[in-house]
């Protein structure tokens, strides 16, 4: 496995200079000087779950795929088949694997014609995902350019929509009808993108803008009563919904299948295949993604160690569930593992009571357990 | 940022209050919990339990990680604070009524070598 090191100058975004203002605790993220909180993460998390919050994700990069053969080079690059994007602005999201069908990087892929389409990677992969798209071009008729020249940020929430259009009003025509998974762009406002995605398990828009407009849209946002929130809740929040961050609940050593993603893959058409697919298809399934809840008190960590009927797995994320009020994590436990069965996490020494359950906690604000 | 002027510190975070029978009551500053964030549990030590100056006798965890608390003197653990482990946001609340265990001091000497409230905040 090859991790690109973070370069040494960290990097910042265009609303850094609002974070600042904004009291935002800055920390590393992969080579990004990024907000952790404004000030009670937990505030911050319950904002999303029950009225509006935002975050700055334009250290995610942003790539554009155009020319004759873009779709064609997808379907072979991607496990997940862009063949079913037929309506402009529709997303899709999908794992990028390598031979072994490690997962080099999840993205999400827009389509704006069979021509010409959106990716969007994770902000520490996107050197070497980078790096792997263009050593898979030649052959293709068609061009990748990197777009750093925008900004993202991310509305989420039960009003995050209805207060988007409180402070953009003139969009609300054009983005109203956007199903799940699916972007618009605004023909008087160019480069703009706004499409109801999101890492939250709320509704809401990413809204992809010029890196100019950023803080200007920021400030607006506010003013329409959206709350500034850091990578810590973003990260509580995604953790609730289940979703798995890239470097901690998978990579490389692991296929999507280990990860709890095969229903991103996409093996239907017989006529195609994606890289990495023989690997998949072939590999054995080596652990089995879980959800834990935790019975006794305390707080499950990434890397503790859970003792199974079938032997031990561990801990990817896990994290004290705000919405919950106890702690969950996701782990990789061996497969087999029944729902609902209890095992033990190994916290500081001392076995702890914790039930498997399926990897979803919280959805529109409302707990699935 | 506080430190009150009547406590004294650990470098490692601790405050540590005198009471009027020579006991000493234990906790963490105020700068540590900002430092922290959000305070979800708190794991305290059993009273009766004999520690050294040093040693680790608790664990804060917040919703991003754990530390460890350290014993600012050596002595017998009186007391723990109950209230606070069932709700530990407290400690963000105010830090410094929000005691975490009391110490029966077996060596008083050791307070000299805690920091008071201008060389404590010196260094951070």
């Amino acid at each position: 496995m090859t991790h690109s090191s973070s370069p040494a100058a960290p990097q910042r975004t265009p609303l850094y200079e609002s974070h600042l203002a904004a009291h935002g605790k800055i920390v590393d993220f992969a080579g990004w000087e990024m907000p952790i909180n404004y000030g009670s993460q937990i505030d911050e998390h319950h904002a999303v779950r029950k009225d509006a919050g935002m975050f700055d994700v334009s250290h995610m990069c942003a790539l554009d795929l155009t020319g004759a053969d873009a779709t064609r080079w997808l379907r072979h690059l991607l496990a997940n088949d862009v063949a079913k994007l037929t309506i402009p602005g529709k997303a899709l999201y999908s794992c990028m694997l390598n031979d072994e069908a490690g997962v080099i990087d999840d993205l999400i892929v827009y389509y704006f014609s069979a021509q010409h389409f959106r990716i969007v990677v994770n902000a520490g992969t996107a050197e070497k995902d980078i790096a792997w798209m263009r050593a898979h071009l030649p052959g293709y008729d068609c061009t990748l350019s990197v777009r750093r020249d925008l900004a993202m940020i991310a509305v989420q929430g039960p009003n995050a929509r209805e207060r988007f259009w409180t402070a953009f009003p003139g969009t609300r025509a054009q983005t109203e009808s956007l199903a799940v998974f699916q972007g618009a762009t605004l023909p008087d406002r160019p480069n703009w993108l706004v499409a109801r995605t999101g890492y939250t398990g709320e509704d809401g828009f990413e809204i992809t803008l010029p890196a100019s407009q950023a803080a200007t849209t920021w400030q607006t946002l506010i003013e329409a009563g959206v709350k500034p929130c850091g990578l810590g809740a973003r990260d509580t929040l995604r953790l609730e919904a289940g979703m798995n961050l890239y470097g901690q609940d998978m990579d490389e050593t692991l296929s999507p299948y280990d990860a709890g993603l095969k229903w991103t893959v996409d093996l239907k058409d017989p006529a195609r295949t994606f890289i990495g697919q023989l690997a998949l298809v072939t590999r054995r399934q080596a652990t089995q993604f879980s959800g834990l809840v935790l019975i006794d008190r305390g707080v499950l960590r990434a890397h503790q160690k859970v003792t199974t009927a079938l032997g031990t797995g561990e801990i990817t994320s896990g994290t004290f569930s705000p919405s919950l009020n106890q702690s969950i994590a996701l782990a990789r436990l061996p497969a087999g593992v029944a729902i609902g069965s209890e095992v033990d996490v190994e916290i500081r020494d001392k076995q702890l009571k914790a039930r498997v359950v399926k990897p979803s906690f919280v959805r529109h604000g409302k707990p699935v357990l | 940022m506080t430190a009150p002027t009547n406590l004294k510190y650990a470098a490692s975070h601790e405050w540590v209050k005198t009471e009027a029978d020579g006991t000493l009551t234990v906790g963490v500053s105020d700068h540590a919990q900002e430092a922290l964030g959000d305070i979800v549990f708190l794991e305290l030590p059993a009273v009766g339990r004999v520690v050294k100056a040093g040693e680790t006798v608790a664990v804060i965890e917040s919703v991003k990680a754990a530390s460890d608390i350290y014993s600012p003197v050596s002595g017998e653990v009186i007391a723990v604070n109950d209230a606070a482990v069932d709700a530990p946001d407290c400690v963000n609340a105010d830090a410094y009524a929000a005691w975490l265990f009391k110490v029966k001091p077996s060596n008083i000497a050791e307070l000299d070598s805690l920091l008071d409230a201008a060389a404590y905040t010196a260094t951070f």
